[in-house]
């Protein structure tokens, strides 16, 4: 192909930023406690089967409220103690972050394979496409979340499709309005100019020129949804709108030691925990991140 | 200026239609309300009936225009747990939510800005560290998890402060700590950011060179111009001050519309459903609107595009 040779010649491929910021300095930096929290989890997660000691949903009525084995009556087959029905709280607590590792990377998925196909089409064509894209986002930005995404899961039923594609329309929105940004800039580039007179089709534009320069922006937002994802998806599990049980999801695992809370603390306080520190890694990478790739979102909380 | 705020306004419209579409759709997917009423010994008559009614015997679109005109005249439609109007039971919730939201809102000002200025001025200091923690903690704790943590321990272990409901003044600490929580974290990092860089442009350090007192130029100076990113947030901040209420409510008992939401989801009352999750969302854009307001006030700026 003539065009193609030509298009090679005329314009070399969108510059890739990612390499800039990773100098040795800024490696010095690394932040290794919430790195090594990320890959535990997604190892716990992925190995969840072969890591849990024992079955989460198998209950042992004899062993009901037992507090962790550190305590006083602590079992030792029951690292973190039981629940009110005998179940392992450590396993159960292994095989959640199953839950929220699966439900996180579907959402983020779906929710930024929208967002940037609603963000390149929006930011590239304009006009009243742009002005359609964005009051969408708007729109959807103005809606409570929480509470349409409890309405729908209860009104079509608690399955996992359907709550992967809840999360999914609440986080699009902001993956959208930063990719049209991103692309409103990118596309004065000369380079872009060089492949459109090089006779490159628009969506050649979009996905070889264009996207490259929005890879960027994309990871440290898609890193700082990690965490908002899972606070969304457990806070769906406690209001007993999540993944169904016996399916021990953290959010479910707090609602139901809540009861419980002055006898048994345990039951509600681990899963938690679980999350609060999952998620408090991923904001911590995701801030380190956003210093050292794209400093431009820092104004964004 | 008006352009801008007419242009908002009618967002806010079309924002109001569409969640009643959604709202009104998805509470009949939700299950044949009749099943509330009826039994298995029930008639094919009783049901009929009940059809009419309930105003279910017409099609969707025709029942969801009558649906749109009473809502607009304020009527909501019949409780179906309750026996009462709708919006009856709403007025009657109302003040319990705003009484939690402002007290949070308020929470969230008055602890977040003043820690996110010294942050910022004592930037590196034990004080900085100290807040640059409890923001990370208010924005990585699940709201339900940070709420019943606060009960264990100020209720149950050390019993200072009551555990539910809203019969003592004290009653309001902790659902508003645990609500305000998040936002703090949100503007304490909001105006830590934005100080950092307003402490460094060059009209602080002119400001410095002509001999203006260190406090006037943070707190007037320095604060004034730092918090158009936080008054932008105030939008999203009031917004999520009604999200976060239905959990807020839901673990302390707090009788609001948050508790009164969940009550009507699970107990399949689908009128009442459908009233607080409108004023619900009535409250989150008319607080959008408001914020679309004082921001074009305090930034100039935005008023001419």
């Amino acid at each position: 192909m003539a065009n193609e040779g030509q298009e090679r010649l005329l314009v070399a491929a969108a510059p890739s930023r990612i390499g800039e910021g990773w100098t040795l300095r800024r490696f010095r930096r690394l932040p290794i406690i919430p790195i090594t929290i990320l890959i535990l989890f997604i190892v716990v997660g992925v190995g969840a089967t072969w890591i849990a000691p024992l079955d989460p949903t198998k209950t042992s009525l004899r062993d009901r409220n037992l507090p962790p084995a550190w305590l006083e009556g602590g079992d030792s087959r029951y690292l973190m103690g039981t629940d009110h029905l005998g179940r392992d709280v450590y396993s159960r607590v292994i095989h959640g972050a199953r839950i929220s590792l699966v439900v996180a990377a579907m959402v983020i998925l779906v929710g930024n394979t929208i967002g940037v196909v609603i963000g390149l089409i929006s930011g590239w064509y304009g006009g009243w496409v742009d002005e359609i894209c964005m009051r969408l986002v708007d729109i959807k930005l103005a809606i409570p979340t929480i509470l349409l995404a409890l309405v729908l899961v209860l009104a079509l039923g608690q399955t996992f499709i359907l709550i992967v594609g809840v999360l999914a329309i609440t986080i699009w929105p902001r993956i959208a309005r930063n990719v049209r940004g991103e692309v409103l800039q990118i596309k004065t580039l000369d380079y872009v100019a060089l492949a459109r007179v090089a006779g490159a089709s628009t969506p050649r534009i979009l996905t070889v020129h264009i996207f490259p320069g929005v890879i960027n922006t994309l990871i440290v937002l898609t890193t700082l949804e990690i965490g908002i994802v899972i606070l969304l998806e457990s806070t769906l599990s406690f209001l007993g709108a999540g993944v169904p049980p016996p399916t021990p999801a953290w959010g479910s695992m707090v609602a139901e030691g809540r009861d419980r809370i002055a006898v048994a603390w345990w039951i509600c306080t681990i899963p938690g925990l679980a999350i609060l520190i999952v998620v408090m890694a991923a904001n911590l990478f995701g801030d380190w991140l956003r210093d050292v790739l794209d400093p431009k979102l820092r104004q964004l909380a | 200026m008006q352009r801008f705020l007419i242009r908002r306004a009618l967002i806010a419209i079309a924002i109001l239609l569409i969640v009643s579409v959604i709202i009104f759709a998805m509470s009949r997917a939700a299950g044949d309300p009749r099943h509330v009423f009826l039994d298995d010994y029930a008639t094919e008559e009783d049901w009929e009936h009940l059809s009419a009614g309930l105003g279910l015997d017409k099609p969707y679109y025709q029942q969801y225009f009558i649906f749109l005109g009473e809502a607009v005249r304020g009527n909501l439609g019949v409780s179906i747990q309750q026996g009462r109007p709708v919006m009856e039971v709403i007025w009657e919730r109302l003040p319990a939510t705003f009484q939690l939201g402002l007290t949070s809102f308020c929470f969230s000002v008055i602890i977040g800005f003043p820690l996110g200025v010294l942050s910022a001025v004592r930037r590196g200091t034990v004080l900085d560290t100290f807040a640059k923690g409890m923001a990370l903690i208010g924005q990585s704790a699940p709201v339900f998890w940070l709420g019943l943590m606060l009960m264990f321990f100020f209720a149950v272990t050390l019993d200072v402060l009551p555990p539910y409901g809203r019969q003592q003044t004290t009653s309001i600490v902790l659902p508003a700590v645990t609500l305000g929580w998040f936002f703090v974290a949100a503007n304490l990092r909001l105006i830590r950011s934005a100080m950092l860089d307003v402490l460094d442009s060059e009209y602080i350090k002119l400001a410095r060179a002509k001999g203006v007192p260190p406090r006037t130029i943070i707190w007037k100076h320095g604060l004034r111009n730092a918090l158009i990113p936080a008054i932008t947030y105030a939008g999203v901040t009031l917004g999520g001050l009604v999200t976060g209420s239905v959990v807020v409510e839901t673990v302390f008992a707090w009788p609001g519309l948050g508790q009164l939401a969940i009550q009507s989801l699970f107990g399949n009352d689908y009128p009442l459903l459908q009233g607080v999750v409108i004023v619900f969302t009535l409250m989150y854009v008319m607080a959008s609107l408001m914020v679309d307001v004082l921001y074009s006030y305090v930034d100039p700026r935005i008023r001419y595009t």
